[in-house]
């Protein structure tokens, strides 16, 4: 069973990777077509978990841990197989 | 006065830290990570500067989960006296010993610098030599120094002045460095035992080096 997990700021924390990104979009031609860039990092987990119930809770408590910083970051997750 | 300064794979300032503590007349002991206490003695706890862990995931965030930091939890629990500089800064907001988190510069980069720093409360062990508004000059080094904290966070900040340092131009006018909130540069904890700035005193401790304002910040952990 596989789990993936993304992590980005969460939405009204200024994401200074996102902007500057956004920025050099803008100077590269493609300002008329996007609105806003965030910036995260994909964490892809291989599990031993038996139930999709169980890989979620037990990855949710990884992410409330050590995967992600809640008091900046928001994460999802999915589960797979 | 007897100093514990942390030890992690990938730490670097542990020695300029022992140098600086030593040279103004402390015992230094360096703890290596996998430690499970810390000496008996010790009236302050340092988590240096450095990568600890390589910063991989995030800066502090594997630190955080080190043996030896659930001895720093008891200690900073029992009143003891943690000081945090950069890394250690990152780490002791991870640990949740202080409050918010890191971001990485607003401009992306990595600062390496002397930078003015405004003294904004002195009521405490760290900063008592200083006066409040004196401004000094101390090194920074970091690529995630962009200081957290959303609204409510930071008048709780102000209410209970764990605002210690912010940095500033020469003449003492707010700056912004890095992007954090309200120009933060170092902050403490409600109880005022816990400490973290990410600029580096220990590296501004003898005019040789260019500076010695960093003194008068560490000799506030001396009687």
């Amino acid at each position: 069973m596989k789990a993936i997990v993304n992590v980005a700021l969460k939405q009204g924390v200024l994401d200074d990777q996102g902007k500057a990104t956004h920025h050099a979009l803008d100077t590269l031609g493609f300002k008329e077509v996007v609105k806003d860039v965030r910036i995260g990092k994909q964490i892809i987990l291989e599990l031993n978990a038996t139930s999709q119930t169980q890989a979620r809770e037990e990855v949710t408590n990884m992410c409330e841990k050590l995967l992600a910083n809640t008091v900046i970051e928001d994460y999802t997750i999915e589960i797979i197989g | 006065m007897n100093v514990a300064v942390l030890q992690f794979p990938g730490t670097n300032c542990e020695y300029d830290t022992k140098y600086a503590f030593e040279k103004l007349g402390a015992n230094v002991t360096i703890i290596w990570h996998k430690e499970t206490t810390i000496p008996d003695n010790t009236d302050l706890v340092v988590i240096p500067g450095g990568f600890s862990y390589g910063d991989y995931l995030r800066s502090g965030a594997i630190a955080r989960f080190a043996k030896i930091m659930e001895a720093v939890q008891t200690f900073a629990q029992n009143g003891g006296k943690v000081l945090g500089i950069c890394n250690g800064f990152q780490i002791l907001l991870e640990a949740g010993l202080l409050p918010g988190a890191m971001k990485r510069n607003d401009s992306l980069h990595f600062i390496s610098k002397y930078n003015h720093l405004k003294v904004i409360n002195n009521d405490n062990t760290f900063l008592q030599k200083l006066d409040v508004n004196e401004v000094v000059n101390i090194p920074v080094a970091h690529h995630d120094g962009n200081y957290f904290t959303d609204e409510a966070g930071l008048k709780a900040l102000e209410d209970n002045g764990q605002i210690l340092l912010k940095y500033c131009d020469e003449n003492g006018n707010e700056q912004n460095l890095n992007g954090s909130v309200s120009q933060i540069a170092g902050i403490c904890n409600k109880e005022k035992n816990v400490f973290g700035l990410m600029p580096h005193p220990e590296r501004a401790i003898e005019s040789l080096l260019g500076c010695d304002d960093g003194v008068k910040m560490l000799q506030g952990f001396f009687n």
